[in-house]
């Protein structure tokens, strides 16, 4: 690294936010660096070692629509994959894949070298240079300047990173790390706010010392899933995971040992995530279930380390080592890694522009757990989000933000800025208002379109992309001309699957619309050279054109709802506004809008504590102002003399 | 424009931006009934030393000093010229701990109407800036001390068209509303977070959903959205009045008809046909509901081109109205200008009048039902409000037809009166003519002239118009339009919810049309769905890895 080279991106921190950071600012051709604090741990998985799951499985299908890396990489990596919510609608299906972690580790690593523009640096970033609100690069706590047009902060958990086992606290970004002790206090420096959050992660046992046989098989499901929709995975040989449970006797250890949990001692202080509460805090708040689910899943094909989804906890490693003992299955396992807890600065991300940009800093970005979330997808959303917006803006050019209607990741970047976090916040389905159409099979459809258009996605993708609609629409025209007349076969298909026989003839499509009736059932009715055509569709196109015919008429609904709300969400509230000489809006509204100035109507609107009253009336003062400056141009013009050509 | 007051600090702060809860405002309320006795309060950041400034306490006890909120004998003085306004009680209330959450003066004054008016206008030259109407309440919303459903009640009153109306709109801003509408809500966020939990937390082994139980659940919540939204007939009724229009062809009694139901002389009256020749409208409140009646020219063919538009806006009236009274004249035989008056006229918003009941035959009724109506008509002079059930007190006879009438409602066969088996019965070809069946116009008799009848027209009326739930404005109902819609959308959803709980409609789709209830009735109260959802899931739930 010369003293006098200018990077236009530089990313701090290679993890799962960090790495996607990395790839789409060098893919769209821009000068980038990436330093993080070893260059032996790039795209870890502190956690479990699984990646997708519902809500997360869309973002992650999303960011390989977008041309993001983690869809791909998890593709290379997995040991199991399964399709969930395969029962509750096909909105709500989602992706899961248990990864190898060292693999997984590997090939992005793989990827970062051999991507053309982007160089990886080891070292601690200690300060920012920023001059004039604005960033100008970077000062590593061994001296080095690195110099930059914009900076993607991906910190994850490092910031004033503390670990805690039992009694036990220290110093670490994750337990074997080193912390970043330096960089907070320069981020404070320029008015950037932090808060504390917390996370645990639970022990891992060793895989030969567990009973298989008292537990409940998991596998994967047969088949050849995968998360991108560009390259097929390789086939390989899954491994399964295992389910026991918890039993009185484990919760009685835990209550026993409850006065060592740190929610009793107070050692951990920052917040934690309600939907991963530690076995301690279930104990605690679900007292009368007798037993809670844990899930035994393989850390990698390598190792034979095996997590325990359901174990989460930080009391000393002797409780945790009772714990386990007493778990049905694991009476005889071994402790490998102990779990523990990890509380961190992170940056309050209403103080963040829905590009991800630091608002107090010009050309600062940050993404990932950094940004008060957890969870790799959701980190690894905001890191391309965040990489494409630096990008953007050493090129000069208008910045990306994806519409809440339009992908998870928009819903997730509008519910941190706008909402602000209280604790860790997940993607879960319900979040978004649009789910119908925020779906794991049209994520190609929706979004590659603007991957393209930064340079992440090819022509030839997008060619495909095309072609596959193409083929839904053909598929869709087949359907409505295809008509079905009952007849003894199709009467009693219909019949056994719980549904009325055909009194008259009705078209392919229409019969599709019973909810009873899946695409297989209904060409086994269908005859001849169709059915055949029908019958080698791919499995995305079947989905999307069983949708089309169940869900019609909610998504029509959702899109007139969409419709109406366009008005809100497109009109931009004026920069110089000044909220708290608006009359008509309560106390705390004005606060809220003062403080985060939203930029149009529609984000303002979902701020906690700006009511549907307090909008129309923000609606009303935007349209009177835009109303009174047309005037008062007309009329300052004829103040000047301006001849008008209309006569008066 | 307030232009009749003296130039105050207010006048000025109007020209500039309005700076909203930073001017104090000041109005008299009286309390209804106590004469002398007027309040003048005082909300805002300068109430406190407006305050100070023109009280003069008797007892050395300044406002505001020792124990907070108590009343401090004194004099209202004006600071300028010394001169005593009025005897006073007055009080200085500090935020937050207000209505309006804003520091808050009263003033009691005990000299009557002019020393209320002193110490009002004292105070507005001293700065402070008369509030509008509802601004108290505007404020206390403003200020978060009070929620949407409550604020929309504040407008609600302060438009209020009657006594009744006023009542129902004071409910309201007590809340009565939020608290039906989030209680309803909140039975739905519990039934979206058992669907939501299985759909999000599919991986954690959850029970399935029990979707029998739950479709029992949303049943039960749908009738309460049901018995919701019935009171917004009632709700709307009483802020807008019901629209009620008087048609009928020429001399046919629909001006007399109007002055009767307002017991006055409200519209010119003559023998001449085409008397009317543009609408006439006035207000009048029957059960509590004000009524805005509108009567209009006769209907026939005209040359008049002044009658003619006249007959035009009669039309007009009449589609646009929520209620129509089709007057007949049951003294003659119908003619061809009487078979134009239905058309287009809905029979479940309309009644028929059979007018001049004393002049056709039958006479024989005529004294003992005239008897009748006198009584009743005591009874309502002496009482208005309540009119109606002391009637029924008096004559339990009437009151026995009466219900009959209301039960069956348009059942001729049934009728136990032989006047309106007559007028039915004159009437029957042009009922018929509608084509609806003649059974479901309402029919009644009435003489315009002598009062016969009226009592039961005014009945039905209100049972047109607020439904046959009978009006209890203690209940909480929907004042608005904007809450019924939204209502309206909640049940519609969860009617489809349920559908597709009883059909094999996949989870998402279930728990769409939850949201979509829930989200709509949010909206009235202005709550947010998410969060709560997500709370509710955690709440209910143990979910975790
Ligand atoms: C103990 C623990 C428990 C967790 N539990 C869960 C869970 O239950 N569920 C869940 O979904 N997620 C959990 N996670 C979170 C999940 O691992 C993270 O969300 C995800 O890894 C975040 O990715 P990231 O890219 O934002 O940050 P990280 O993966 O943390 O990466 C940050 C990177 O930045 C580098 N870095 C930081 N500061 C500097 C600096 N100053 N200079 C140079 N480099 C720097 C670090 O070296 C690291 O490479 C847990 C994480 C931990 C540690
Ligand atoms: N006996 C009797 N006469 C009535 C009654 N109602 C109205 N009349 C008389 O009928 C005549 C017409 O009455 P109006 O009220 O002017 O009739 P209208 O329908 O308003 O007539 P236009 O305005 O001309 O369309 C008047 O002479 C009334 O006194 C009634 O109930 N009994
Ligand atoms: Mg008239």
């Amino acid at each position: 690294m010369a003293e006098t080279t200018t990077y236009d991106v530089v990313v701090v921190g290679a993890g799962h936010a960090g790495c996607e950071a990395a790839l789409a600012a060098a893919r769209m051709g821009v000068r980038t660096a990436l330093v993080t604090l070893s260059v032996d741990k790039i795209a870890l998985m502190p956690c479990n070692p699984a990646v997708g799951g519902v809500g997360k499985g869309q973002l992650t299908r999303e960011i390989d629509a977008l041309g993001g890396e983690q869809g791909r990489n998890t593709d290379r990596a997995f040991v199991q994959i399964k399709m969930l919510n395969t029962s509750k609608g096909p909105a709500v299906r989602a992706l899961r894949a248990q990864a190898d972690k060292r693999l997984y580790e590997d090939w992005m690593k793989v990827t970062l070298f051999s991507t053309p523009g982007l160089e990886v640096i080891q070292g601690e970033v200690a300060s920012l240079d920023v001059s004039r609100e604005t960033v100008r690069g970077l000062l590593l706590a061994d001296g080095r300047r690195v110099r930059a047009r914009s900076v993607v902060l991906a910190a994850g958990t490092f910031l004033r990173g503390r670990v805690v086992v039992g009694q036990r606290t220290y110093a670490a970004g994750r337990v074997g790390e080193l912390p970043a002790t330096l960089l907070s206090a320069s981020l404070e420096r320029y008015g950037v706010e932090l808060g504390r959050f917390q996370s645990a992660t639970p022990p891992r046992v060793d895989g030969r010392t567990i009973d298989r046989a008292g537990m409940i098989l998991q596998p994967g499901d047969a088949g050849s899933l995968g998360f991108s929709h560009w390259e097929r995975p390789r086939p390989r040989t899954q491994l399964p995971c295992y389910l026991t449970h918890t039993t009185a006797r484990v919760h009685d250890v835990v209550a026993e040992y409850l006065d060592l949990s740190p929610i009793k001692t107070g050692s951990v202080s920052g917040r934690g995530p309600r939907y991963c509460p530690s076995i301690d805090r279930k104990v605690i708040n679900f007292p009368d279930r007798d037993r809670h689910p844990i899930f035994v899943e393989p850390e990698g094909a390598r190792t034979h380390e095996m997590y325990l989804q359901g174990l989460t906890t930080s009391l000393p490693v002797f409780v945790q080592e009772k714990i386990i003992q007493a778990t049905p299955g694991l009476e005889r396992a071994r402790l490998v890694r102990p779990g523990y807890a990890v509380e961190y600065d992170y940056i309050v991300p209403q103080g963040l522009s829905s590009a991800l940009g630091v608002r107090v800093v010009d050309g600062l970005y940050s993404a990932g757990q950094v940004n008060g979330t957890s969870g790799y997808e959701e980190a690894a959303a905001q890191g391309l989000m965040a990489g494409c917006n630096a990008a953007l803006y050493a090129l000069g050019q208008e910045p990306l933000t994806l519409r809440r209607d339009q992908a998870y990741i928009g819903v997730l970047i509008d519910d941190l800025v706008t909402k602000g976090v209280d604790e860790p916040y997940r993607m879960f389905t319900s979040r978004a208002e649009h789910r119908l159409l925020l779906r794991h099979d049209n994520a190609a459809e929706r979004l590659s379109e603007i991957g393209h258009s930064l340079g992440l996605i090819s022509d030839e993708q997008l060619g495909r992309v095309h072609a596959e609609s193409a083929l839904l629409e053909r598929a869709a025209d087949l359907l409505d001309s295809t008509r079905l007349r009952g007849g003894e076969r199709t009467d009693e298909l219909l019949e056994s699957l719980g549904t009325s026989r055909l009194t008259e003839s009705q078209t392919a499509a229409q019969v599709l619309k019973r909810p009873q009736v899946s695409f297989r059932d209904l060409v086994q009715m269908i005859e001849g050279p169709a059915a055949e055509w029908l019958a080698g569709l791919p499995g995305d196109v079947v989905d999307r054109l069983a949708v089309r015919a169940q869900y019609d008429g909610y998504i029509q609904r959702q899109l007139a709802e969409i419709g109406r709300l366009k008005a809100t969400e497109t009109t931009s509230i004026p920069d110089d506004i000044d909220y708290r000489a608006l009359e008509g809006i309560t106390v705390e509204a004005k606060d809220k809008l003062s403080r985060m100035r939203p930029m149009t109507l529609g984000q303002a609107s979902r701020i906690a504590g700006v009511s549907p009253a307090d909008v129309s009336v923000l609606m009303l003062y935007i349209h009177r102002i835009r109303a009174s400056q047309t005037s008062r141009t007309e009329g300052g013009a004829a103040a000047g003399g301006v001849r008008s050509g209309r006569p008066s | 424009m307030r232009s009749s007051l003296p130039a105050s600090a207010g006048d000025t702060a109007d020209a500039a931006p309005a700076m909203g809860e930073q001017e104090t405002i000041v109005a008299l309320s009286t309390p209804a009934g106590v004469g002398a006795i007027g309040i003048v309060r005082m909300s805002g950041p300068g109430a406190a030393a407006l305050g100070s400034v023109i009280f003069r306490p008797a007892t050395g006890l300044e406002l505001g000093s020792g124990e907070a909120g108590r009343l401090r004998y004194g004099h209202a003085v004006d600071p300028e010229t010394s001169v005593v306004l009025d005897e006073v009680l007055a009080v200085l209330l500090k935020a937050p701990a207000t209505y309006t959450r804003e520091d808050v003066v009263e003033v009691h004054c005990h000299g009557g109407p002019a020393a209320q008016r002193g110490v009002l206008q004292t105070l507005i030259r001293l700065g402070a800036r008369p509030a509008e109407p509802g601004e108290f309440t505007k404020r206390a919303y403003l200020n978060g001390r009070i929620d949407l459903a409550q604020a929309e009640s504040v407008a609600a009153i302060v438009k209020a068209r009657s006594a009744s109306a006023l009542r129902a709109s004071v409910r309201q801003l007590s809340g009565g509303l939020s608290t039906r509408i989030v209680a309803i809500r909140a039975k739905l966020v519990g039934a979206l977070a058992q669907v939501e939990a299985g759909i999000d937390f599919s991986e954690e082994d959850l029970d399935e959903l029990d979707r029998d139980g739950m479709l029992e659940q949303l049943l039960l919540t749908a009738g309460e959205i049901e018995d919701l939204l019935r009171t917004a007939l009632l709700g709307r009724a009483l802020e807008q009045g019901v629209r009620t229009a008087i048609i009928g062809r020429p001399n046919v009694g629909k001006s007399s008809l109007l002055n009767a139901l307002l017991m006055r002389e409200r519209a010119i009256v003559s023998e001449i046909p085409g008397t009317t020749r543009d609408t006439v409208e006035d207000l009048v409140e029957i059960a509590g509901i004000p009524l805005h009646l509108v009567d209009t020219a006769g209907l026939r063919a005209s040359d008049d081109v002044v009658e003619r538009l006249g007959i035009e806006r009669s039309r007009e009236a009449s589609r646009d109205a929520d209620l129509v009274l089709a007057v007949f004249d049951m003294s003659s035989p119908p003619g061809p200008e009487d078979s134009e008056v239905l058309a287009g006229v809905d029979p479940d918003r309309a009644i028929i009048v059979a007018n001049k009941l004393d002049l056709a035959e039958g006479g024989a009724d005529q004294a003992r039902d005239q008897a009748r109506d006198q009584a009743r008509d005591q009874a309502r002079d002496q009482t208005p409000e309540h009119a109606r059930d002391q009637a029924r007190d008096q004559t339990p006879e009437h009151a026995r037809d009466s219900e009959i009438d209301l039960d069956i409602d348009h059942g001729e066969a049934l009728e136990p009166d032989p006047v309106l088996q007559r007028a039915r019965r004159s009437l029957a070809p042009l009922l018929e003519a509608t084509g609806v069946s003649p059974d479901r116009w309402r029919v009644r008799a009435v003489s315009s002239l002598t009062g016969q009848g009226l009592e039961s027209l005014r009945e039905t009326i209100e049972l047109i118009a607020v439904g046959d739930h009978g009006v209890d404005l203690d209940e909480p109902m929907l004042a608005t339009e904007r809450q019924r819609l939204l209502v309206d959308e909640s049940l519609a959803a969860l009617n489809s919810a349920c559908e597709g709980l009883a059909s094999a409609k996949p989870d998402e789709l279930i728990a769409e049309d939850v949201r979509m209830a829930a989200r709509s009735l949010g909206r009235i109260t202005g709550e947010e769905l998410v969060p709560d959802l997500i709370d509710e899931i955690f709440r209910r739930f143990c979910i975790g890895k």
